[in-house]
């Protein structure tokens, strides 16, 4: 007996039931589909995180004033704020570290406060960040029009800034910005680059596109603002990093004490946040998949009642020679067909519902969540088909031929 | 039992077809026993149209399930085409069903929203030859005269043509014996009569076929009249020459 004519009859029964087979279709449609939306937006929000990361630099060690780790391990907000106030991090020891050799490759400071730049179209506040040269390779950030910082700018003392695209848009919505003047702080600084937009800060974090880049030294000169936020070091490689970090705290120990300075390691940081949305996603889609069970069962139902409904069809299979495995194969292909069809259509709404809402939500599908979401239909089919195909292979001819 | 030799119609010298020998049917029903079939014993010959009659609870349709190989007998022996079937799997028994045995229902009992033509093949795709047997298919619904109803559902037919796709589908595997139970018993007495006329001319052409039924009139067209009653064997007898029309 050829599969194809058993699929060819499955296909048959089940647009004789068009509404039924379609209601029944449903569960698994609905199962599927949010299996797929939520290892999208799982998958969305990891890689997201991955991005902003990769933005923030690779193989990078932060170095910030004070105890930011509370005594339970944990971030501690409130020694966080206060060290950056009491800040014993200079200029100077960004230069010591720069000076340690391999594997610092670069030790970029930070100094911040908050300005407010304008010109004659209007104002915007923005975060002032006082930094070298190195920041732009630290930190990824390039000048999308003009320059970027260099080291005369630094040792110049000059008055020169690098503005975020949404300070660009703000105050020169026509002109191009580069040669132009500003009033930063009531002082006028010459705009000599803007920072290419990052699209990081739109999904919480620090508003990246809003910084105003000056050299660390005319903020300090110019703006008075001379308390290191943090002094970004760079490792040669990846594999380096515990080295790096051990320079770090060598050198550092010799200039100020241990408690007055804490090193974060980025990619630690990622990595928590990886398993945190690891074991989120796995949990939301295993909620989800719950509800492919119960399309199976809604599917397993329908089986059922089609099996008795078409008690006089097997009986009568039967007498002309179907075996009892003929009769199991088609009940099974049949509700394999339906979970299968269902998964399809599930499938196919998951990526739409996907691409639909990344405008506002960062949601990518990802092939194997979409490959596993087919299995599990086509397995929900034929596992919750198991059941009903054996009543109906079982049944005695001459009674089902009987059935009315 | 009166047998009569020598008639026109007389088969008794032809190959058997079916042998059943001292078969018994009982169920038990609590502690009580329930004898359907007690010892029946009954040889169908190549070529036979054998009725066999009885009224309802005689135990003519079980002695039809167990000829036909959809039911086991409680004892004796069955044989049908040179096979003993006297105790076979459910998988042998579909396996000569689909192969030596054809059957025609009183409900015709063809699958709905399925053409005329694939209910006539519907025990092929059993054996594997749905495309061997098509062309076989039209021809035999062209030759019971529904040529042109080979797509038709079984709804856009009537209950006469609904029994003739019946009948080709007991054709298709060129069977070693049809039964047809009650075959004209949800027919009008027009297409009854021509269902009777096809069932002659199929046995005129050599084809062996069992009628079960209670119409004593459908029975007076057969050759041989088996009389079941209370689940034995009361009469066997050879229609005389010119008696059967």
């Amino acid at each position: 007996m050829k599969t194809s004519t058993l699929a060819k009859s499955a296909f048959l029964s089940i647009s004789r039931n068009k509404t039924r087979s379609f209601l029944t279709m449903l569960g698994v449609v609905i199962g599927v589909l949010s299996v797929i939306l939520l290892t999208s937006i799982g998958n969305g929000l990891t890689v997201f995180v991955e991005k902003q990361f990769e933005d923030l630099g690779s193989n990078l060690l932060i170095v910030t004033p004070g105890e930011i780790v509370n005594s339970e391990g944990g971030f501690d907000q409130q020694g966080a704020a206060l060290s950056f106030a009491t800040s014993k991090l200079t200029i100077s020891d960004g230069e010591a570290l720069e000076r340690a050799g391999y594997p610092i490759t670069m030790a970029v400071p930070l100094t911040g406060s908050n300005g407010e730049a304008r010109t004659s179209v209007g104002k915007r506040t923005g975060m002032v960040v006082g930094t070298t040269p190195g920041y732009s390779l630290v930190r990824n950030t390039k000048a999308a029009k003009g320059r970027f910082l260099n080291e005369s700018d630094l040792a110049g003392n000059r008055k020169v800034v690098v503005i975020g695209s949404k300070i660009a848009d703000k105050l020169f919505p026509t002109s191009n910005p580069v040669g132009q003047l500003i009033t930063l702080n009531k002082l006028r600084f010459e705009v000599i680059g803007v920072a290419e937009a990052k699209a990081a800060g739109s999904f919480g974090g620090p508003d990246i596109d809003s910084f105003m880049y000056v050299p660390i030294s005319t903020a300090k000169i110019a703006l008075g603002v001379d308390k290191v936020m943090e002094i970004m070091v760079q490792s040669a490689t990846k594999e380096a990093l515990p080295r790096t970090r051990s320079l770090i705290e060598s050198t550092l120990v010799k200039r100020m004490d241990a408690e007055d300075f804490s090193i974060t390691d980025q990619s630690e940081i990622l990595k928590t946040i990886q398993t945190i949305l690891g074991v989120l996603t796995t949990g939301l889609t295993g909620i989800a998949a719950i509800s492919l069970v119960v399309g199976g069962i809604g599917i397993m139902n329908i089986m059922l009642v089609a099996v008795s409904e078409r008690t006089k069809e097997i009986g009568l299979r039967k007498a002309l020679g179907a075996t009892p495995n003929n009769i199991l194969i088609q009940f099974l292909i049949e509700s394999a067909v339906i979970s299968t069809v269902g998964g399809l259509i599930g499938i196919l709404l998951g990526i739409l519902g996907s691409l639909a809402i990344t405008s506002f939500f960062p949601a990518t599908p990802k092939m194997s969540s979409i490959l596993l979401a087919f299995a599990v239909s086509l397995g929900t089919g034929i596992v919750f088909g198991v059941y009903p195909a054996k009543k109906a292979a079982a049944l005695s001819p001459i009674e089902a031929l009987r059935y009315e | 039992m009166r047998v009569i030799m020598s008639t026109p119609k007389n088969k008794s010298h032809n190959p058997a077809v079916l042998t059943v020998t001292h078969i018994t049917k009982s169920y038990e029903l609590g502690d009580q026993t329930l004898e359907i079939l007690k010892d029946i014993s009954l040889t169908i010959r190549q070529g036979e149209l054998v009725a066999i009659v009885g009224p309802s609870g005689s135990g003519k349709s079980t002695l039809m399930h167990i000829m036909g190989l959809l039911d086991s007998q409680t004892t004796g022996k069955v044989e049908l085409a040179g096979h003993d079937a006297s105790s076979l799997t459910e998988v042998e028994a579909a396996g000569l069903r689909n192969k030596y045995i054809g059957f025609i229902f009183q409900q015709f009992n063809l699958l709905s929203r399925t053409s005329a033509l694939e209910n006539v093949l519907l025990p092929t795709i059993y054996n594997g030859d749905v495309t061997g047997k098509a062309a076989y298919a039209t021809k035999l619904l062209t030759d019971l005269g529904l040529g042109e109803r080979l797509g038709n559902y079984p709804n856009q037919l009537s209950g006469g043509q609904q029994q003739r796709v019946a009948i080709a589908r007991a054709l298709i595997n060129d069977p070693a014996v049809i039964f047809a139970d009650e075959p004209t018993g949800n027919l009008d007495s027009k297409s009854g009569h021509e269902v009777v006329e096809i069932l002659k001319k199929l046995n005129a052409d050599g084809r062996t076929i069992v009628i079960v039924t209670h119409d004593l009139e459908l029975a007076k067209m057969a050759h041989r009249t088996i009389n079941i009653f209370d689940g034995q064997v009361v009469s066997d007898l050879l229609a005389q020459a010119g008696t059967n029309k």
